[in-house]
């Protein structure tokens, strides 16, 4: 059974937001970070609240740390050191393995993110603007009441048009295919997979492996918490608009490549079922959209070529032990929308998003070091992810196709990573932990 | 040295000297830093001594797995292998157990698939009859690395006849001459 009053609601629900905030925070002090966290504790939804009250909620809260927040609040040595070495590590030390190097490197990145001084995020999703604003403000007097708390920065998050569907700026319909957690009451969509053991997801729970181990220790932190991979990931609405009119003459033309690339018609059609020919009414249908595998429906990459994002992320049948790779994604758009008819901008837009998973190194490092970046993904040669891979302008992009494949040479990058962290996300008796460390309990 | 130029260049036979660390350039990967590729593919010479009175326990092993290919030929598919030669041998009255293995995939990157696979095959059951074998290697994958780094001895010289092709692209050469071959027979 799932503690779902003790787990924090990012992890367990999707809540009906269209707007929202994360801020970034550093603790100047022990005292006042955990004044913070004993003060922002309040407003965090657990899953069980969130689930209750989803109709009329029209905020909800999330809070992580990172190895260098929770160490600036006082946890003990001993304790710190039972964290996972990649957490422990920071995502920017990681970063020849995520493949965070050139125009994507921790040294370009923005808001102080790469900074050993970012501690915490709050994560707030907003029904409206309003609220969103009502909730910044609400927050900021929280923050000056409290000597000794900063804002390193803050990003606002705004759903793009048409908001009748979730999809980011390149226009892919998101959300189509996540993983389902045994116990949770959702059901899985035909051809998700079984659902998996909790411990793929929450700390404390079995895995697809058995009982959990290695676990944060005391106790009390290693149970319904998590780790998240924060992302935030520029898109280059104009370049990639310039690159689907480069390779497609006709608007017909220009859907099949961008569809080419994802491994989905932007409407979320499957490839794989809708091989020739977009079908908007597939794409938006749950029970539909995600039935398919790759080994036996499409083995030599006809519909959905080898190296397409859809196909490295989530590899179905064609890949070992996935159910021991699967990640929960949250998160959402930021920037404004480019019309279609605009050309670039300059204004920066992407996702801000968060993986959601027990084991960084195992789930999230391994897709981006692997499935996204490693060249030779399904002996490929020289690519990697067109969409969120590496991408310096010397790889090529290979389209199978009969009788003869089309290979693009020289894909540009359509994303560069302007930011990233790990944070741990802990329960909601862990964070009452964290606001009362150094009170005698600890030594 | 995985640049598409030297993948294509399989018809110059090459050789790489390699430095004492291992690696010619120092790059990271998830669990230290990477094993380099050579025209003789990626590959393992790990050598551990066995536990004393265990050589007969890893020798048998060998007929385990021979059953376990014969049963299901693509049990180690996952390790991407081209060849796998275990040894024992003795130095000063102690067995050492050598396993080396060339494969395709940079060990570092499917690290938790093979540990995997070496749970389900019994692999593993050979390797508990080293010395130094993490006892809690089902659940510490960053242990069961540590060891398989610490016993690693590295190459300082790798050869390759048909440099820089992987297994797969050997298969598909042989499939496409048994298409012809199957073509011509066709034509008769």
């Amino acid at each position: 059974m799932l503690a779902f009053d003790d787990i924090q609601h990012i992890l367990l629900t999707r809540v009906p937001a269209l707007t929202g905030r994360y801020e970034f925070l550093s603790f100047r002090n022990a005292a006042a970070g955990r004044a913070w966290v004993a003060a922002i504790r309040e407003k965090v939804q657990s899953a069980q609240q969130a689930r209750a009250s989803v109709e009329t909620n029209k905020r909800w809260v999330s809070v992580a740390f990172t190895w260098n927040g929770l160490r600036a609040l006082g946890l003990n040595v001993a304790s710190l050191a039972t964290f996972p070495e990649e957490f422990r590590q920071g995502m920017t030390a990681r970063a020849e393995i995520l493949g965070d190097t050139g125009a994507n490197h921790p040294d370009t990145w923005v808001g102080g993110l790469a900074s050993p001084e970012l501690h915490a995020i709050v994560i707030l999703f907003a029904r409206d603007a309003v609220e969103r604003e009502r909730s910044r403000s609400e927050h900021q007097k929280l923050i000056a009441q409290l000597n000794g708390v900063t804002v390193l920065s803050s990003l606002d998050l705004e759903a793009t048009p048409p908001f009748d569907y979730a999809h980011d700026h390149f226009g892919y319909r998101d959300r189509l295919s996540q993983p389902i957690i045994e116990g949770s009451g959702e059901e899985p969509t035909p051809g998700s997979g079984a659902p998996l053991k909790p411990g793929e997801f929450i700390l404390g729970y079995p895995d697809e492996d058995g009982p959990p181990a290695n676990l944060p220790q005391p106790e009390i932190l290693s149970r319904n918490g998590s780790y998240m991979a924060y992302r935030r990931l520029q898109e280059h609405v104009g370049a990639f608009r310039d690159f689907l009119r480069q390779h497609g003459r006709t608007p017909e033309e220009q859907e099949l490549v961008a569809a080419k690339l994802m491994g989905r018609w932007r409407s979320g059609a499957p490839l794989v079922l809708a091989p020739d020919k977009d079908d908007p009414a597939l794409g938006a249908d749950m029970q539909r959209n995600n039935d398919f595998n790759y080994k036996e429906m499409d083995p030599h990459g006809y519909a959905v070529p080898l190296g397409s994002h859809c196909r490295r992320m989530n590899p179905r049948d064609t890949a070992a032990n996935m159910n021991r790779r699967r990640m929960i994604r949250r998160g959402a758009t930021y920037g404004t929308h480019l019309p279609d008819d605009a050309s670039e901008d300059g204004v920066e837009r992407g996702i801000a998003a968060f993986v959601i998973c027990a084991s960084l190194i195992r789930q999230f490092e391994f897709a981006q070091n692997v499935w996204a970046n490693d060249k030779n993904f399904h002996e490929l040669g020289n690519e990697r992810d067109p969409i969120i891979g590496n991408q310096d302008g010397t790889l090529e992009y290979k389209i199978p196709k009969r009788p003869i494949r089309k290979k693009i040479t020289g894909l540009p990058a359509f994303t560069r990573a302007r930011g990233g962290a790990y944070f741990f996300l802990p329960g909601l008796k862990a964070l009452r932990y964290l606001a009362t460390l150094g009170d005698g309990r600890q030594s | 040295m995985t640049d598409t130029a030297q993948q294509r260049d399989w018809s110059r036979p090459a050789a790489t000297a390699i430095p004492k660390e291992g690696y010619l350039k120092l790059e990271q990967g998830r669990y230290g830093p990477l094993y380099p590729r050579t025209p003789a593919c990626h590959g393992f010479t790990i050598i551990a001594k066995v536990k004393p009175g265990r050589e007969q326990a890893v020798r048998d092993y060998g007929k385990s797995i021979e059953a376990a290919v014969a049963g299901d030929p693509h049990c180690l598919e996952v390790l991407k292998l081209h060849y796998l030669r275990w040894v024992l041998f003795e130095i000063k009255g102690d067995t050492y157990f050598m396993y080396q293995g060339i494969f395709d995939t940079d060990f570092d990157k499917y690290t938790e698939d093979a540990v995997a696979l070496f749970s389900k095959t019994g692999i593993t059951t050979v390797f508990v009859n080293l010395e130094g074998f993490p006892e809690d290697w089902r659940t510490n994958v960053p242990a069961f690395i540590k060891f398989v780094r610490d016993h690693q001895r590295p190459s300082f010289l790798e050869y390759g006849e048909y440099p820089w092709v992987s297994a797969d692209e050997i298969k598909k050469a042989l499939r496409v001459k048994a298409a012809l071959s199957d073509m011509l027979d066709q034509m008769q």
